[in-house]
C-alpha cells in the first residue's frame, strides 16, 4: 500500500487551512493582529489592574486549597509558639498552619495581599487618567460607570478577603461591618440578623464571606473585565493629540508584534514587583494580631488603604443623632451606608452630568490635556483631596502619635479640612491650569525662550526668542494655533542641540551632526565671555 | 466590510512577484491600516548598536534563568519551617521574593527591550468607524424589534385573558424563585427571650436565674481586692463560654476608681435614674463594647478617667456616667450593676439597663 507523504514543513498550513474551514476565522483574526494601537504610558495604568488581578486569581487559588472558611472553635497546636493552646477559629487556624507550615505559603498569601492592594491602587490611579484626560466623554460612557463598578467591587473583594483569615483585627473590621449594617434606617437589625446568621459574630459569616470572595465577587469581576476590556477593543482606544491624530483615526502600533511583545513584558515586571514585594515587605502579619476576640483591640488598627477613607470618614462624622420619635438613625448612618453609597454611584455619571452641562454630544476619540479643561480638573482635584483627608484621617490616631499631636486636633483638622480643602484645591487646580494654558499661548505665539539675552544700542536688554512657526515681514512670529499637545518650551526641543549619544561609558556609535538651520552657520561656543560689568 | 483606503491600491495577493511584506500590508489596507514607517532602528544591518542590544537581551534572559533556578533551590532545600528566634527559616521569604522578583524582572525586561529596541519603530494609522450603524441599518433593525413588540402586545391586547392570566402566573413564579433565595437568609433580630440585641451574658436568665459572676478570661472570679485602686480589668459573665464570641457583647470594663473620683462618679451616677446605685463602692463597671460601632473601648487614660475607642476614637467620661466627650459616639457606655455575692466575689445585680453596643432604630 501506498503511504500518503507527510510533509512536516506544510503540517501548519495545513492545520491553519483546516481550523478555517470550520471556524473562518481568517478575516478576523487577521483583524485582530493587524488593531492598532496608540501608545503612551498613562494607557499602561489600567493594565496593572488586569495584570495584577491575574496575580489574585493564580495566588488565590493556591490559597483556597488550604483554608478552611469555618468559624468552629479549635485549640492551635501548630508551628507558632507563641500561640500554642489558644482556642481560635478553624479558619484562623488554617490562616496560620498556610503561613508556617504550608512550604511557600507565606510567601503567596503575601503575594495575594499585595497584588490586592496594587489592583485596587491601580484601579484608582486608572481612574484618575481617566477622569483628567476627559476619556469618559461619548461614547466611552457605559465604561466609565463599569470602571467605577469595578471599583466597588475590588473594595467589596478585598473587605471579604482580609475578613476571612479572622484575626483580631478583622473581626474587629467585621464587627465594625455589623454596626453600619444596624446603623440603617427600619430594617438596621434584620439585614445585620440576616446577615451574621443571629446576633454578631454567628457562625455563619466567614463561610458567607468566603463564597462572595472565592466566587460570586470574582465572576463578576471576570464579568465586568471582560465586558471593560471588550468595549475597549470594540471601541478602539483613545489617544492623545498630536502629529496626524484625528478624531477619526488611531495612530500607534499593531497589535503585533512589537505592541502585545510590550505587554507580555510588562505583565511580567507587574509579576516581579509583586513578587518582590511579597517578599520583602510583610503584609497582614495575623500571627501577631491574634484570634479575633470581642473584647481585644489594639490601637492603630487600620484597615487595608482604600477601606481608610471609609474609616477616616466615620471618624470624622459629628456625633449628630436623629431621633424619630422612639426611633433613632445613629451617627455611623451617614458616612458609611449614605456616604459610600453617593461615592460609589453619583461618579458613574459623572459623563452625563458633564455632557449636560456642556451641551456637548459629539463623539471624543482625542483625549484632552487636564490644563485644556480647568474645570474639570478642578472637580477631579476636589474629589482627590477629600479622598486624601478621608484617607489621612482614616490613621489620624497614627500621625497624632508619631507626630505628638492631639488626636482630637487631628481630628478637627480633619473635619476642617475635609470641607475646606476640596474647594481650596478647585481653585489652585483651576488657577494652575489657566496658567499652564496661558503659558502654551504664550510661547506659540512669541517662541521658545532661547536664555541668550541682547542689549540693544540704546541700552535696553531683550530676550531673544526662537520662533516655533513662520516670521513675518518684521521678523516676528505669527502666532500659532495651540494643538492640544505638548508645546515645546526648551531649546533642545526644537532640535537645537546634538541628539544624545547612544552608550553608557563609551560612545557605540559615532555621533551625529547636530542639525544646522539652512542660512545659518553652525554654532560655535564664544572662546571668551565678558562679564558684564557697570560699565568699567 | 471591506471599504478601501483611498490612497492605496488593491493588489493581487496571489502575484508571486509579492514580498511576504507586501501581503501584510495588502492585509492592512484591507483593515484600513496605512503603515506610515516601518523601519529598522539600526543604521545597516549588524550594527554596533544592535549587537550591544542583543547581547544585553540575551544577558537579561540568562539573569532570569539563573535567578529562576535560585528560586527553585531556595525552595526545595533552604530551611523554611518555622523556628523561634534568629533563624535561617526567617530568610526564606525574602529570598524566594528577591529570586523569583530578580527572575521575572529579568524576563521582563528583555521582552521589553527587545520590543523597544530590536524591532522596527513603527507608525500605523487606523480608521475609526464612529457614529452608529448606516442610517438604513438602524431603520430595519429597529423596524424589526418593533414588529416583535407589536406581534407580542397585540397578541395580548386583542386576547385579554391571557394578559391576566400571564399576570397571575408570572408573578409568583418570580416570587418563588426569589423566595427560598431571600427567606432562608432572613433572621429576626428579635425572637429570642431574653431577645438577645437587649441582653449579654450577664442577664440572670441565662445562669438558672441566678445573679452571674463577673469572671476573668479563664473563668475565675474576682473579689475586690484583685483590683487595685485606679486600676481596670476586662471582666465577662461567668457563665459557660462566658469569655467567648458568643457573648460578644458582654466584655466589661471594671474599674476601681480612686476615691474622690468614685465619689464623683456616685454623685452623678445617683443623679441618674437608670444608673442608680450601680456602683459598689469604689468600683464601676461599663460595658466595653462601643456605642458607636462596637469596637472595644479600651484604652483607660487613668489621669482624665477617659475612655477611649481605639477604631473611631470616641471618648467617654467614666466619672459621668461614661457620656460621650468627643468623637463620633453618640449615647453613653452602659452601666454593669455591681455588687458582691455571699462569698466575697462580684456578681451583676442585673443585666444591663441600657442597650449594649452600636446603635440601631429601633432600640428603646
Amino acid at each position: 500500500m501506498k503511504r500518503r507523504k507527510v510533509d512536516l514543513a506544510q503540517a501548519p498550513a495545513v492545520f491553519a487551512k483546516g481550523v478555517d474551514e470550520r471556524y473562518r476565522a481568517a478575516t478576523p483574526l487577521r483583524g485582530i493582529l493587524n488593531k492598532v494601537f496608540p501608545d503612551h504610558w498613562s494607557f499602561l495604568l489600567g493594565e496593572i489592574a488586569l495584570f495584577s488581578f491575574i496575580i489574585l486569581l493564580l495566588t488565590g487559588t493556591f490559597l483556597t486549597l488550604f483554608f478552611d472558611p469555618s468559624m468552629k472553635e479549635v485549640t492551635y497546636q501548630g508551628a507558632y509558639p507563641a500561640l500554642r493552646g489558644v482556642p481560635m477559629s478553624a479558619a484562623y487556624e488554617s490562616s496560620l498552619r498556610l503561613s508556617f507550615e504550608v512550604r511557600g505559603g507565606l510567601f503567596l498569601r503575601q503575594m495575594h495581599h499585595w497584588a490586592a492592594l496594587l489592583f485596587v491602587a491601580a484601579i484608582v490611579v486608572h481612574m484618575a487618567r481617566i477622569f483628567f484626560t476627559g476619556a469618559f466623554r461619548k461614547p466611552r460612557e457605559a465604561n466609565w460607570a463599569i470602571g467605577i463598578l469595578l471599583f466597588l467591587l475590588g473594595f467589596l473583594a478585598g473587605f471579604t478577603g482580609y475578613s476571612l483569615p479572622d484575626d483580631g483585627l478583622s473581626g474587629t473590621g467585621l464587627r465594625i461591618a455589623s454596626a453600619i449594617m444596624l446603623s440603617i434606617p427600619v430594617a438596621g437589625s434584620w439585614i445585620s440578623a440576616s446577615v451574621f446568621g443571629g446576633e454578631f459574630p454567628g457562625h455563619l459569616i466567614i463561610g458567607r464571606f468566603y463564597i462572595l470572595h472565592v466566587l460570586l465577587i470574582p465572576a463578576a469581576l471576570v464579568a465586568l473585565i471582560t465586558i471593560h476590556v471588550a468595549l475597549v477593543f470594540v471601541q478602539k482606544h483613545t489617544q492623545w493629540p498630536g502629529p496626524m491624530r484625528t478624531n477619526t483615526n488611531v495612530v500607534g502600533e499593531r497589535m503585533f508584534p512589537r505592541y502585545a511583545l510590550k505587554q507580555g513584558g510588562f505583565f511580567m515586571a507587574v509579576f516581579g514587583t509583586v513578587a518582590l514585594m511579597a517578599g520583602l515587605f510583610q503584609i497582614n502579619p495575623i500571627w501577631l494580631f491574634g484570634p479575633y476576640r470581642a473584647s481585644e483591640v489594639s490601637s492603630a488598627s487600620q484597615p487595608d488603604w482604600y477601606v481608610m477613607f471609609m474609616d477616616g470618614l466615620v471618624r470624622l462624622m459629628p456625633n449628630w443623632q436623629i431621633y424619630i420619635g422612639n426611633y433613632s438613625i445613629p451617627p455611623l448612618f451617614w458616612p458609611a451606608v449614605v456616604g459610600l453609597g453617593a461615592l460609589t454611584t453619583v461618579p458613574m455619571f459623572y459623563p452625563w452630568i458633564e455632557s449636560r452641562r456642556t451641551k456637548d454630544k459629539s463623539v471624543h476619540n482625542l483625549l484632552q490635556r487636564p490644563r485644556d479643561n480647568p474645570e474639570r480638573t478642578g472637580i477631579g482635584a476636589m474629589a482627590f483631596t477629600f479622598f486624601l483627608v478621608a484617607t489621612l484621617s482614616g490613621g489620624n490616631d497614627v500621625i497624632a502619635d508619631k507626630f505628638h499631636i492631639s488626636l482630637n486636633a487631628m481630628t478637627w483638622a480633619g473635619r476642617i479640612g475635609l470641607l475646606i480643602g476640596p474647594p481650596l484645591a478647585y481653585f489652585l487646580a483651576v488657577r494652575i491650569a489657566l496658567g499652564l494654558q496661558q503659558h502654551d499661548r504664550e510661547v506659540l505665539a512669541h517662541g521658545v525662550e532661547t536664555g541668550i539675552i541682547r542689549r540693544l544700542p540704546n541700552g535696553q536688554f531683550i530676550e531673544v526668542h526662537q520662533p516655533l512657526g513662520p516670521v513675518d515681514d518684521h521678523g516676528h512670529p505669527i502666532p500659532l494655533e495651540y494643538g492640544g499637545w505638548v508645546v515645546p518650551k526648551k531649546m533642545n526641543r526644537v532640535g537645537a542641540l546634538a541628539p544624545a549619544i547612544k552608550g553608557f561609558f563609551f560612545p557605540v556609535e559615532k555621533p551625529a551632526e547636530a542639525p544646522v538651520s539652512p542660512g545659518l552657520p553652525p554654532v560655535t561656543p564664544a572662546q571668551e565671555r565678558e562679564e558684564i560689568t557697570s560699565g568699567r | 466590510m471591506t471599504t478601501v483606503h483611498d490612497d492605496q491600491e488593491a493588489v493581487d495577493v496571489h502575484d508571486p512577484r509579492l514580498t511576504r511584506f507586501d501581503i501584510v500590508k495588502e492585509g492592512t489596507r484591507r483593515d484600513e491600516i496605512e503603515i506610515v514607517t516601518y523601519e529598522s532602528q539600526f543604521h545597516g544591518k549588524d550594527s554596533k548598536a544592535e549587537k550591544r542590544i542583543a547581547r544585553n537581551i540575551a544577558l537579561l534572559f540568562i539573569i532570569a534563568g539563573i535567578a529562576g533556578f535560585a528560586f527553585l533551590a531556595f525552595y526545595i532545600w533552604w530551611p523554611w519551617q518555622f523556628e523561634l528566634g534568629d533563624a535561617l527559616s526567617d530568610y526564606y521569604t525574602p529570598l524566594l521574593g528577591i529570586t523569583l522578583g530578580i527572575s521575572l524582572f529579568g524576563v521582563g525586561f528583555a521582552i521589553l527591550a527587545w520590543a523597544k529596541k530590536l524591532l522596527p519603530h513603527e507608525v500605523s494609522i487606523q480608521r475609526r468607524h464612529d457614529g452608529g450603524s448606516p442610517s438604513d441599518e438602524q431603520l430595519i433593525t429597529g423596524q424589526t424589534m418593533l414588529y416583535v413588540g407589536e406581534e407580542l402586545a397585540q397578541g395580548v391586547q386583542r386576547r385579554p385573558l391571557l394578559k391576566g392570566a400571564i399576570a397571575l402566573g408570572l408573578a409568583p413564579i418570580g416570587l418563588a424563585a426569589a423566595a427560598p433565595l431571600i427567606g432562608g437568609l432572613i433572621q429576626n433580630p428579635h425572637r429570642d427571650d431574653p431577645p438577645m440585641m437587649f441582653s449579654t451574658g450577664f442577664n440572670p436568665a441565662f445562669n438558672d436565674d441566678k445573679m452571674v459572676r463577673l469572671t476573668r478570661e479563664d473563668g475565675t472570679p474576682i473579689r475586690p481586692d484583685d483590683v487595685s485602686t485606679g486600676g481596670q480589668m476586662t471582666v465577662f459573665p461567668g457563665i459557660p463560654g462566658g469569655a467567648t464570641n458568643e457573648w460578644a457583647d458582654s466584655p466589661t470594663l471594671l474599674i476601681h476608681l480612686r476615691p474622690d473620683d468614685a465619689q464623683l462618679a456616685r454623685a452623678n451616677a445617683d443623679a441618674d435614674p437608670r444608673n442608680k446605685g450601680s456602683m459598689w463602692g469604689d468600683y464601676i463597671a461599663y460595658s466595653k463594647i462601643c456605642t458607636h460601632a462596637g469596637c472595644p473601648a479600651s484604652l483607660y487614660e487613668q489621669q482624665t478617667n477617659r475612655l477611649l475607642c481605639p477604631c473611631h476614637q470616641s471618648q467617654f467620661l467614666i466619672t459621668r456616667n461614661a457620656q460621650p466627650i468627643f468623637g463620633p459616639a453618640t449615647r453613653r457606655l452602659p452601666m454593669l450593676p455591681l455588687t458582691v455575692d455571699s462569698e466575697g466575689f462580684f456578681v451583676a445585680a442585673r443585666d444591663y439597663k441600657d442597650t449594649v453596643g452600636p446603635d440601631f432604630w429601633e432600640r428603646p
